[in-house]
């Protein structure tokens, strides 16, 4: 089997993310994964191990103290690409990933295929599936020839592989990198929150415009706290303000795919919709019995948030206690 | 300064999208066209800076159909100098890369010392083109930017990955692109919508750029089939008389949701 080159997401501090073992997943499903590390000299070591235990057959290191943005990652994976003659190359679907994949795919002379929500093998190589218009429509893609460098959804891949025996090697003659922007500063994120994360949870709850106030939301909170629920909100709730951009659900925000998505107060918007139509199970609760939200709704609830919700909330409840 | 702002006109987010199932291409007749929103508030950004910076020239860039000229003429009476539509049947269905070999062929073109673009159009999504410009100009790319400061040499910003903020910064000639952080842009007045009829629109073709977008040393991206998802249909839709919570919670945990 053809090795599939997966780059391994680390964190400031050098911690290996979770994405890595989805990408690792599907990689052993089309080919032998090949893990791509590409760090400080401190955190190499540790992330190697990790791509292991993940499913790594290799794993290639790259060593760099440079700050430069995302180059360090372009140029480790072009050197990759010839030495390994890869079938892919799988990167996440992050604002840093898809600077990495475009960048290469221009250096490598490759093809690229952006946001895939799955991967497949046929006769002719690796297929590359795609969610397109908010889940409107699924495409397949393919390279003409060569590797395709692929970016791959955050949280769409649940395949994992088994562990592997650490195997290290390292790409040299990284050199004669291209001007980049520099970082010139790192704050770790904090997570204050216990929600899962808004893009990969199996459950969301979201809140639109029919909260009426920031103080409001607090409502949605509680529903997404007691079902275990990350936290969205429509463009509209955004707009007024009542959350932070980065709970958006919706065509300019997040797309989600969860089990479970219970909107409140939201009327529905196409816009809306081409987030989270691809939710296995939708509940909508509105006021406004033509909200269209309502039409792709598998249990629909005319009536008040403010009314339904808390009863919904005290009935979850007493089932726990 | 030179500025170029790419531009983009691209279905209307707030009608029906439709996608050819032949050929897998966006079917433009299908739903009203704008200009997109996310390129508006890359152009306010240039648009600011030439506010307080005499001196500044900005152009407006965009690859689409001829037919997409007026949408481009929107960034001209939002205040930007002079329009370049790269027009071509060739580029019809280009891949990202295609798109970012011709794009970075005409910023070359123009002349610059700022590439400003929005982080992801709303139909394509991609995200990779402006990185992918910059590598074919081989200059440096900041993109994501959820807060731009743009000096004489150097453009600065913020930039939010899931894990970290992180502050960035790059010598000019670059390419960054923005969020939706950034600030609404300006409605243009009538004033300056009459006067934009009067700049210039320059439409340039693949070949006008020297593009050999036919390249067989280059990997392309192909579409091997299209399918539409079946419609979802609505389920049951009840008028909440004081049960409806209980029935809800019943469903849940039915649907082992609970």
């Amino acid at each position: 089997m053809n090795p599939i080159l997966v780059l391994i997401d680390l964190s400031p501090t050098g911690t290996v993310l979770d994405s890595a073992a989805g990408l690792l997943g599907v990689a052993a499903q089309i080919g032998t994964p090949v893990a791509v590390v590409v760090g400080r000299s401190e955190h190499i070591g540790p992330a190697a191990e990790r791509s292991a235990e993940l499913g790594a057959s290799r794993v290639l290191v790259a060593e760099t103290d440079s700050h430069a943005l995302v180059e360090p990652m372009v140029s480790a994976l072009a050197a990759a690409i010839k030495a390994e003659r890869p079938d892919a190359v799988l990167i996440s679907n992050t604002i840093d990933g898809r600077d990495v994949a475009g960048r290469l795919a221009a250096r490598a002379k490759a093809a690229v295929a952006v946001d895939a929500t799955g991967l497949m093998r046929d006769d002719e190589g690796v297929v590359v599936c795609h969610s397109v218009f908010g889940g409107t429509y699924t495409v397949q893609s393919a390279a003409s020839f060569g590797p395709v460098v692929a970016t791959v959804r955050e949280g769409a891949l649940d395949m994992r592989t088994g562990a592997q025996s650490l195997r290290v090697e390292r790409i040299d003659g990284l050199g004669g990198e291209l001007p980049a922007a520099t970082i010139t500063s790192v704050e770790a994120i904090r997570t204050t929150s216990d929600r899962p994360e808004l893009r990969s949870a199996a459950k969301v709850v979201a809140g639109g415009r029919g909260l009426g106030s920031a103080a409001n939301f607090a409502l949605v909170e509680r529903l997404a706290d007691v079902l275990g629920a990350a936290v969205g909100a429509s463009r509209a709730a955004v707009d007024a303000g009542y959350v932070p951009q980065d709970r958006q659900v919706g065509q300019t925000g997040v797309q989600v795919s969860p089990d479970l998505y219970v909107a409140l107060g939201i009327s529905g918007a196409v816009q809306h919709l081409a987030g989270m139509q691809t939710a296995k199970t939708i509940v909508a609760i509105n006021k406004d019995a033509d909200a269209p939200i309502f039409d792709i709704a598998d249990f629909g609830i005319v009536g008040d948030v403010f009314d339904v919700v808390p009863k919904v909330v005290e009935a979850i409840e007493a089932r726990d206690s | 300064m030179k500025i170029v702002v790419l531009v983009k006109e691209v279905p209307d987010t707030y009608g029906q999208r439709v996608l050819d199932e032949q050929t897998g291409l966006a079917d433009r007749a299908a739903s009203g066209a704008v200009l997109d929103e996310i390129d508006e508030r890359a152009l306010e950004v240039a648009l600011s800076y030439a506010d307080e910076h005499d001196g500044t020239e900005i152009v407006a860039l965009s690859m689409g159909p001829a037919s997409s000229e007026p949408s481009i003429r929107k960034a001209l009476a939002m205040g930007a100098d002079s329009a370049v539509l790269v027009a071509d049947e060739a580029l019809r269905g280009a891949d990202l890369v295609t798109t970012a070999e011709v794009l970075a062929a005409a910023v070359r073109r123009i002349g610059f010392d700022l590439v400003v673009a929005g982080d992801r159009s709303t139909d394509g999504a991609s995200g990779a083109v402006p990185a992918a410009i910059a590598e074919f100009l081989q200059v440096p790319s900041a993109t994501s930017l959820s807060t731009v400061g743009i000096d004489e040499g150097r453009v600065a910003g913020t930039r939010a990955t899931a894990s970290a903020r992180l502050t960035v910064e790059a010598a000019t000639p670059c390419v960054i692109s923005i969020t939706e952080a950034l600030p609404d842009p300006r409605f243009p007045s009538l004033k300056s919508a009459i006067a934009a009829r009067r700049k210039p629109l320059m439409t340039l073709s693949v070949s006008d750029l020297g593009v050999a977008i036919e390249d067989e040393t280059r990997a392309h991206s192909i579409v091997l089939g299209v399918a539409r998802r079946p419609e979802r249909v609505a389920g049951l839709k009840l008028v909440d008389e004081g049960d409806a919570a209980g029935r809800l919670v019943d469903f849940l945990a039915d649907s082992k949701l609970l």
